[in-house]
This record gives C-alpha cells, structure tokens and sequence, in this order.
C-alpha cells in the first residue's frame, strides 16, 4: 500500500476537464514532482487533496485512510501542510505569529483556559515557541522574527510560507511552485531546503514546479500533466524525454 | 532609544514587555483609582461612560479588528445584555446572577447570529447585522409583556452583597472600570493564545487558516460569541448607568458610534477601543458647547465686522438654526468617519505611535515608515 494515493481523481467545472481521471502515488519519504504547461490541472490537484476543491469523482488516500469527504481543516490535522503559489501569509501578522498558526493542529487548550491563561496554556505557548524556533534555525529566517509580513520582500515571504507549513510539523508536505518568482540564489537555496526537508526531517514531499533545474536538483520522481491528464511517469530524465512530454511543451 | 533583548521565550510571551510599561500603567491605573475622589460628579459620568463604551470597543474589536467581521449589530447585543439586567432585577435576582446570565444569553444569541453570518462576507456582512439590529428593535417595542414595550424599562440600583450601589457612586466607577480592565486582559491573554492567532488568521486568509487546521466557522461563531458576550456585560452596565432604557436608545446610530470608536481609535490595537471610548463620550458635550454658544459667537463676530444689530440677530436665530437641525450629529459622525479613513487610517493609536517614534528616532523620523504600501503581489482569493 502506498503512502498516499490519489485513484481516478476528476475535477470538472461544467465541460472543462481540469482533472481527468488522474492516478498516482507517493512513496513515503520520496519527493515527488508535478510538471505540466500552465493550465494543466497542477494546482488544481493540490486544491482537490487540502479539499478547497471537492472532487467530481475519485478518491484520496493518505496512511491508508479515505481523506476523500474530510473537512479541510481536518486534512492539516492528518498531517498535510501546503504552501501557496501566490503566498497566501497573514500579512498584517508578525512573521512569529504567523509560523505559530502552523502550530494549530497541536493545540489542545480549550477557551477559557486561554482566557485565564492557565500555566498550562502557557506551557504550550512554550513548547510552539521552541518548534517555532527551530524551524526559523532551519530556514535561516533570525532577522525576521518581530516583522510584519506586509513589509517583507516577496523572497522572504516564500520562505515564510514554507516555514509556517513546516511549523505544523507535517508527515506530506504539498509545495505548489516554491521557486515562483525567486531569484537563482534564492532558487538554489529552496532546493537546498527541500532535500533537507526529506533527509533531515523525513517529511514526503509533493511537489508542482515549473522550474526545471530545480525538479532535476530534487526530485525523485516526475508525473508530467497536460489538459488534466497524466502524459507520463518517472525518474525526471526518463520524463524529460518522454515524446508526449515534449510534444505538449515544444507544440508537436 | 530602548533596545530589548530576548533572553528566554517568556519575553514573546508575556504582557508587559519590559518595566517601562508597568510603571507607565500603574501610574495610569492610580490616577484612575483616585479619580473620583478629585474630579467633579459630571467627569466622573463621563468616566463611567467611557469604561462601558471602552468595553464595548474592545468587544468589536475581537470581531471587526481581529476576526475581520464586519458589524452594525452591536447595539442590539447591548440592548439584549440591559434588557435581560431589567427584567430579571424585576423578579429580584441578584446582580452577580443577572450579570452573568446578561452576558451569557447575549453569548448565545452572538454565536446563533454568527452561524447564519458564516456564509457572508464584508458590506452583505454588515447588511446582515444591521438587519439583526433592527429586528431586536422591533422585538423590544412590540414584546410588550417582557420589555415594557416603547414606554420603557426602570433599572433600580444595584445591590451588591447587600450594599446598595447608585449609578454616580464612586463604587460604581471602580465596578466598571473592573470590567474593563478584567476584559482587556482576557481579550489579551486570548490574543497571546492559539485562539486569538487563528482569529487574526481568519481576517487575512481565510485559506491559508483552513489549510493549517483551522475550523473557520468554529472559530466566526467563537468570535461571535465572546464579542456578543462582552457587549452583553457592558449592557448591564449601561442600563444601571442610565437607570432607564428604552428600544429608541438602541438604534443604529448608537452601533455606528461603537464602529466609530474602534475606527477612530485604531483597529489593529486594543488601545485603540479606549481612545476611541474618550473621544466619542467627550465629542458629545463639545457639540453641545457649540450647538449652545457657536451662534452668539458667530454674531458676535458679525457684529465685529461692521455688521448691523438687525442682521447680526438674524446670522444668530440663523445659526442656531442649523445647529439644532435634527441627524447633524449623524452627519458630524460621517465626516469624522470620512477624515479618519482618508487621513489617519492608522486611528488615534496610531498618532500617538507615530509621535512615539518621532522622539525615539529624533532626528532621524521619515514619514514614509508609515505610509501604506501599494501591494504588488495580490493572490487569487480561493474563497
């Protein structure tokens, strides 16, 4: 059985077909690419498996479990973190506070604790500061701590997204375009962080990326999509030249 | 300048951030606790309506500053919280009694106003309270058996642990002040905590709150709630401060200055329900003031420059006019709103910041720091 697993996953929107009847599945530990030309049902997938989206037909699987009819706010709780492809952070939040809303799946204080700021409650507070603290170690992130998110630089903030999702401390990570708009160092350095992810923190990563360079640096294995479909499957060079592939990216 | 350096997690935690601020709020605190013993009987009222509408500006400020929701409907939950004060008092329920169940009922109807209010968003939000506002109104005038309908309810004095506590006493003062006080620092404490972040979550991105395990419509109806249950307390106040109340007390006028407050004061602070709360209790005499002595002075003045007697009484009678038309207070309010908006988005709180920093950085302040920044990347809302 696989670690998760999507089978025959469709999203239609009246006759458009932006997910048909897609199959795949991730190995635990494995960090896994989805490539396709715009409009090819990349992030649409991503939005069906954290549920923004409800699936026409087709079902999930995450640890063998059915996450189909979860709610979405439950799929964070199983253990599926996302970033956005066009930052989605609380821009008029710290940079702390922000990271410390990726600790919410572990927060077990009920209201009037919180209200009272029972020692208890202050003990959590603890315990999220430290996890925090460690994945800002992690992604270099020190200088930043007490800004405001809307005064950061767009570089910054992708990797803010990609914190606050690992602050959450995930078993799946689903990264939708994490070198967008980032320079080449900046690019290097998520890849970087993206195999440290799987070595160091043994999070699987599901990843959609336009970014050639970065998908070869990374991945272990590529899906290619095109118009909803999956083209092809594989090691990245293996799918890099597979003839469908290339069609769909050159025009054949 | 002062620079803080954080030693221990403790420092992001707790609520002064160094002993700057204790010495500055005890000194804040004993000028309050001494206050009625200086200040003639028609400051202190004052006062005591600044605490509850403080109070009240702090309850909207959980939901309109830090949850993102939109309300008009404030007024409906005061009335709820003073007309369940007067009619339980009736049948000599304690106050310690009536109070909390003031607060709780007023709770429960937040959280029933916030579940039909999940699906709506911004101005259809606001549309939506405002029209729970009015059928409270309504409900007042007509539930003639329970409210007394438009001839209105008495709120006799309140007696706590058997001693008898009228509306202009000192001990009532100190009872709203505690409630203030006792709500900012709950409101706080929630602010430091899991709840308060997933609020603030919710008004910047309500998807990115949901992709991180947060219940957003758990956590509207919470936010709801407890602002619905804290304006429910105020009302208790407010009705043993007015020691009658009537349905044509809670009009929309009334959730307009609660916005105004919070607006003016400053949305993104707590400091800013309280000098919004002064502000809008000290405009009301100042407009007296005028509306009394601007037409004598505005003929005084035409007298100066040459003219007549006849047509300086004639600008007078004029004047005075214009300043007893009925809504100008509505309209004053609207231009204050407009002015706010326009010039100083950041509220009172954030003058006083800004004069703050000038002397931190002096001479060294750019105006720039403040100014609002075009944002460049703008998402694609998934909603």
């Amino acid at each position: 059985m696989s670690y998760f697993r999507a089978e025959n996953l469709s999203l239609h929107f009246g006759g458009l077909k932006a997910v048909d009847a897609v199959s795949f599945a991730v190995e635990k530990g494995e960090i896994l690419s989805i490539i396709g030309p715009n409009g090819a049902g990349k992030s649409s997938i991503f939005n069906l498996i954290s549920r923004i989206y409800r699936p026409t037909s087709g079902r999930i699987f995450f640890e063998d479990q059915d996450i189909t009819e979860e709610p979405p706010y439950d799929i964070a709780r199983l253990g599926i973190a996302r970033t956005f492809q066009n930052i989605e952070l609380f821009e008029n939040a710290t940079v702390l506070s922000n990271l410390l809303v990726g600790r919410h799946r572990h927060s077990t204080t009920q209201l009037w604790q919180e209200l009272l700021f029972l020692p208890s409650v202050r003990a959590n507070e603890k315990v999220h500061r430290r996890r925090v603290e460690q994945v800002i170690e992690f992604l270099d992130l020190e200088p930043y701590r007490d800004k405001l998110i809307s005064g950061l630089p767009y570089g910054v903030r992708k990797v803010i997204e990609l914190a606050r999702a690992l602050c959450s401390e995930p078993k799946l990570i689903l990264l939708d375009e994490p070198s967008s708009g980032l320079n080449v160092e900046e690019t290097s350095d998520m890849s970087f962080w993206i195999r440290d992810m799987k070595s160091e923190l043994g999070v699987t990563v599901l990843m959609v990326e336009h970014d050639m360079s970065l998908v070869n640096r990374v991945s272990d294995r590529v899906i290619a999509l095109n118009y909803g479909r999956v083209l092809a499957m594989g090691s990245p060079a293996e799918v890099q030249q597979h003839p469908d592939v290339v069609a769909a990216y050159l025009g054949a | 300048m002062r620079f803080l350096f954080k030693t221990d997690y403790e420092d992001d935690i707790r609520l002064f951030p160094h002993s700057g601020y204790v010495v500055s709020y005890g000194i804040l605190l004993a000028v309050l606790l001494i206050a009625p013993y200086v200040v003639s009987s028609y400051l202190m009222s004052q006062l005591v309506f600044v605490c509850i509408y403080a109070t009240v500006g702090v309850a909207l400020l959980i939901l309109t500053g830090f949850t993102g929701q939109a309300s008009l409907g404030h007024a409906a939950f005061l009335a709820i919280g003073a007309y369940t004060a007067a009619y339980l008092q009736k049948y000599g329920v304690p106050f310690p009694v009536y109070f909390l169940a003031a607060g709780a009922l007023t709770g429960l109807i937040g959280a029933l106003v916030g579940f039909p209010a999940l699906r709506l968003q911004g101005i259809y939000l606001v549309i939506a309270t405002i029209s729970f506002a009015f059928i409270v109104e309504e409900i007042l005038a007509r539930w003639e058996s329970v409210t007394n309908g438009n001839e209105g309810m008495r709120v006799k004095a309140l007696s706590l642990l058997g001693v008898t506590v009228s509306r202009d006493s000192p001990a009532f003062y100190f009872l709203c002040l505690a409630v203030l006080v006792l709500t900012i620092v709950g409101t706080l404490n929630l602010l430091r905590s899991p709840t308060g972040r997933a609020f603030v979550a919710i008004r910047d991105s309500e998807t990115a709150a949901r992709s991180m395990g947060v219940n957003v419509a758990l956590y509207k109806v919470k936010s709801f709630a407890i602002s619905a249950a804290i304006t429910g307390f105020a009302g208790v106040l407010f009705a043993h401060k007015l020691s009658f109340i009537s349905p044509e007390m809670f009009t929309l006028q009334l959730s307009i200055e609660f916005i105004i407050v919070i607006l003016i004061g400053g949305t993104f602070s707590l400091h800013g329900a309280v000098l919004g709360a002064i502000f809008i209790v000290m405009i009301d005499p100042f407009l007296t003031y005028l509306k009394d002595d601007m037409p004598g002075i505005i003929a005084g003045m035409a007298a100066t420059f040459g003219a007549g007697t006849q047509s300086a009484a004639n600008v007078q009678s004029k004047v005075a006019a214009f300043a007893s038309l009925n809504g100008l207070k509505g309209a004053i309010y609207g231009i204050i709103i407009v002015l706010f908006v326009l010039f100083e988005p950041l509220g009172l709180y954030g003058r006083w910041l800004k004069i703050k920093l000038f002397f931190q950085l002096f001479p060294l302040y750019k105006r720039a720091t403040f100014k609002r920044q075009k944002i460049y990347v703008k998402s694609e809302r998934n909603r």
